[in-house]
């Protein structure tokens, strides 16, 4: 009894981590720049067909494909910052929903295209299929695995927003944009930056979801609730909101489908609506 | 017929209202002036609702207004224009005015009958249109309008909710000298019972226009009087007239 | 008496004036039973879809505000004219109000929260709604069905004309239902309540600043745009006597904004223009995966966004005002 709640409470702490890596991206940019991004999780696909592309078609080793999914979900958002985004930032709402929407419908199209719609999966190294047994639980190796990553990540996000000066850049235009621009702040290459590395980020978390969670043409819909409720919970620039909402969306998750099958998704998206009706910016949003 | 008692507001560690107390009588008209960042633009928020105060009372014709939301003061007789055109860009001057008319009649909650059919309303906007030389564009989309008269037509927007005190934030703003005699006649030509307060930074048009002169320094009112005692004030003339002199 | 006045009135009367081309426009919507009578059933279903439209219309178009999920009014409208059918009595026309009622009443409920929300919030409430009620409905299989869908019931008639697999009372039917529903729309935009709305839409910082109630006026709309989404819903209940899940789903509240955005938004038109396309288009091509449709959906969307912002109506107009 104790140590299914102990293994409920630690894969849903994973799929939390996962959900912090697809997420944190979107927070930031949308913080900064207010620009609805609705086709974050297509980056997600990007890393995560990199590496299916990579080690499947390419025979590359687990561990190499990691950086370059991030590298290619990075540039490919620049590319779609420069190229498209950029000339909605002052646009409304709805324009910038749907112009993302579209990339969405999109990007989905041509991964069915191009890779079907088979479910894709990974030739993880033997070592991390493994289980360890600790205190009478289970932990799946390649779980630890997740949230060592992710942690290490978090680690450097929050270091680099608190001691780089490029960090202290960020900081400025998520809390004040025409305040950091008037202090000389080149508040464009700041975000042209952020947003390559949210969209990388992302890329690496659907890199790494593969194994959890699968891959196929629509990961970038049924994912992007998931994240956007992340992002609307925690607050907007906040990777500490990103953080917390992940693990409480996370654990909420796994602990719903393992004690209450039949609420499906119903009770996330009640605590969704109300956490939004108590506290419309998030948890740790401002303003 | 409006007045403030030991209104106070901060933002973290700004003070940006210090025990603001005022009381301004029927049909005078008061300028406020100050430096950059005095907090003159926060008072008008704060008098209008949309600042909620940290302490202190408003009172419009000895009613209180301090709990009161944006509109419902607007409803009670204060009305206010704003620094920045705030305008629908998509509606016609008359459409704008109009529109105000209608709200203030309780008219606006109508779904069922069409607008032709409110001939009044649209009379009276029409009328307010034409007391501010705006006839000729009655019919121009707010966008399409030249900036001297988008400014007229702020006014008009609070005209229309028929205010017994009006806050005009720098009504001028942008507006080149000479068109700018133009807005200014036009509010001295408003009804001698109507309670204008502007904030403004030129002080030929305050000595001009104002009958009553309000300093704001730091959140503070530093004093109050006729043009006269204001130009003559020593304080006055070192905070804020004197800068000039020093450089 | 100032002059001037009357033109200021007559400015007000040409904006309530019908335009010779909408008179066109109906006369045309009376075409597919004379020329294409096998395609009737098609024709039913643009005349729904533009209902629905018209109703997002009156948040997106005219008050400016962005909903993800409102196809929770036009299921709800769905699944009760269904409900009764199965339970009650199978007249459509009782129905088709009650339906409209009930969807209203929800609107109105749902009301209270939304419009306190700007951007972000509001986007994810009223997704969130959306996909809520539709997780319910899946859930709630013992009232409807399900994944399954409602069955069990069927509508025969209305005001004794047949339903038949020709479809020839269905589009009447639908038709005279989306003039009427139109009828009310375009009497409201022009009403007071209308202005209004386009006032919050152009700046809903200098409404209260004229003292206009901004919350009770979108509470309205949100009531009276979930009363036609309703009628839609049931209408299309009782031309199909069926109801699946599906009428709920995003995919429906995606597909009706995108319809809307395609035709022009506050336009009264753009969201008919729009279903006719999206729906023609959608049939011709009937045979694609529906993925590679929503590729060419994608790209219409991204071509829009970017090119022609209001749509294809606002580009006509557009290109009118130019040629003058």
């Amino acid at each position: 009894m104790l140590s299914s709640l102990a293994a409920v409470l630690f894969d849903g702490f994973a799929y939390g981590m996962l959900l912090f890596l697809l997420s944190v991206g979107l927070s930031v940019t949308l913080g900064m720049m207010n620009f609805v991004n609705l086709a974050h999780c297509s980056f997600a696909m990007v890393g995560g067909y990199t590496t299916v592309m990579l080690m499947n078609k390419l025979g590359w080793p687990f561990f190499a494909t990691l950086p370059m999914a991030f590298v290619t979900a990075a540039v490919i958002a620049v590319v779609l910052e420069r190229v498209l985004y950029r000339r909605l930032y002052r646009a409304t709402d709805l324009d910038q929903c749907l112009l993302t929407i579209g990339i969405v419908f999109i990007s989905v199209a041509a991964f069915a295209w191009f890779f079907t719609t088979e479910q894709q999966s990974t030739r993880i190294p033997e070592y991390l299929r493994a289980t360890l047994q600790f205190m009478g639980v289970n932990f799946a190796v390649y779980r630890v695995f997740l949230v060592v990553v992710s942690l290490a990540v978090t680690g450097v996000l929050i270091y680099s927003l608190e001691y780089t000066r490029f960090g202290a850049q960020v900081r400025a235009a998520v809390d004040n944009q025409r305040m950091a621009r008037g202090l000389g702040i080149n508040v464009d290459r700041a975000f042209m930056i952020t947003f390559a590395l949210g969209g990388g980020l992302a890329g690496l978390g659907g890199a790494l979801a593969i194994e959890i969670i699968g891959l196929d043409p629509s990961f970038a819909l049924t994912y992007l609730v998931y994240v956007l409720i992340v992002v609307a919970v925690g607050g907007l620039g906040s990777i500490g909101g990103s953080f917390a909402a992940a693990v409480v969306l996370g654990i909420s998750d796994m602990a719903g489908k393992y004690y209450f099958p039949w609420l499906g998704a119903f009770l996330i998206y009640l605590v969704m609506v109300g956490l939004l009706m108590w506290r419309p910016v998030g948890l740790f949003g401002k303003r | 017929m409006l007045s403030t008692k030991k209104l106070n507001k901060r933002f973290g560690s700004l003070v940006v209202a210090k025990d603001i107390a005022l009381d301004l009588p029927r049909g005078v008209r008061y300028a406020l002036i100050g430096p950059n960042g005095a907090g003159k633009t926060t008072l008008i928020n704060l008098m209008t609702g949309m600042v909620r105060p940290d302490s202190g009372q408003i009172f419009l014709g000895g009613k209180e207004l301090t709990s009161l939301r944006p509109e419902a003061r607007v409803r009670q007789g204060l009305a206010r224009t704003f620094q920045i055109n705030t305008l629908f860009p998509q509606l016609t001057a008359l459409e704008s005015v109009a529109l105000a008319v209608l709200e203030r009649q309780g008219i606006s909650r109508v779904w069922w009958k069409s607008l032709p059919g409110y001939r009044e309303a649209i009379d009276e906007a029409h009328d307010i249109l034409v007391s501010l030389h705006l006839k000729t564009v009655a019919n121009r989309l707010t966008r399409e309008l030249p900036y001297g008269q988008q400014r007229l037509l702020e006014i008009a927007l609070a005209l229309a909710t028929k205010p017994r005190v009006l806050l005009l934030d720098e009504p001028a703003a942008g507006v080149p000298k000479d068109e700018s005699a133009e807005l200014f006649a036009a509010i001295s030509g408003l009804s001698r019972d109507l309670t204008v307060l502007f904030i403004e930074h030129d002080m030929d048009v305050v000595f001009r226009f104002a009958s009553r002169i309000l300093v704001m320094v730091g959140g503070r009112i530093l004093v109050e009087g006729s043009p006269e005692e204001i130009a003559g004030n020593y304080e006055v003339r070192e905070v804020y007239l004197g800068k000039a002199r020093h450089g | 008496m100032e002059n001037g006045r009357p033109a200021a009135s007559e400015y007000f009367q040409r904006q309530v004036r019908w335009h010779p081309l909408e008179y066109a426009v109906w006369l045309a919507a009376l075409l597919p039973f004379v020329l294409t009578p096998s395609h009737l059933s098609l024709a039913s279903q643009i005349a729904i879809t533009a209902l629905f439209a018209l109703s997002l219309d009156l948040l997106v178009g005219y008050a400016g505000l962005v909903s993800l999920g409102h196809a929770a009014f036009f299921g709800m409208g769905a699944y009760t004219a269904g409900l009764i059918a199965k339970h009650y009595w199978g007249e459509p026309l009782s129905v088709l109000l009650i339906s409209g009622i009930f969807a209203g009443v929800l609107g109105y409920a749902m009301s209270h929260v939304i419009v306190r929300f700007r951007h972000l919030a509001l986007i994810m409430l009223t997704l969130g709604f959306g996909l809520l009620l539709h997780e319910a409905a899946n859930s709630a299989s013992a009232l409807t069905g399900g994944a399954d869908g409602l069955q069990g019931f069927k509508y025969t008639s209305v005001l004794g004309f047949k339903f038949d697999m020709y479809g020839r009372a269905a589009y009447a039917y639908s038709l005279a239902v989306l003039f009427i529903c139109f009828l009310v729309a375009r009497r409201i935009i022009h009403s007071p309540f209308g202005l209004a709305l386009r006032g919050i839409r152009e700046n809903a910082v200098r409404m209260p600043a004229i003292g206009a109630p901004s919350l009770s006026h979108l509470r309205k709309a949100y009531t009276l745009a979930a009363v036609v989404a309703g009628v839609a819903g049931a209408l299309l209940t009782q031309t199909t006597s069926t109801v699946s899940l599906e009428v709920l789903s995003f995919g429906r509240s995606a597909d009706v904004l995108v319809i809307l955005i395609l035709g022009g938004a506050g336009r009264l038109y753009g969201g008919i223009l729009g279903a006719v396309i999206y729906m023609v288009a959608r049939d011709q091509f009937s045979g694609i995966n529906p993925q590679y449709w929503y590729f060419w959906i994608g790209l219409l969307l991204v071509a829009v966004v970017m090119f022609l912002p209001n749509g294809i109506l606002g580009g006509l107009s557009a290109l009118y005002k130019k040629t003058q």
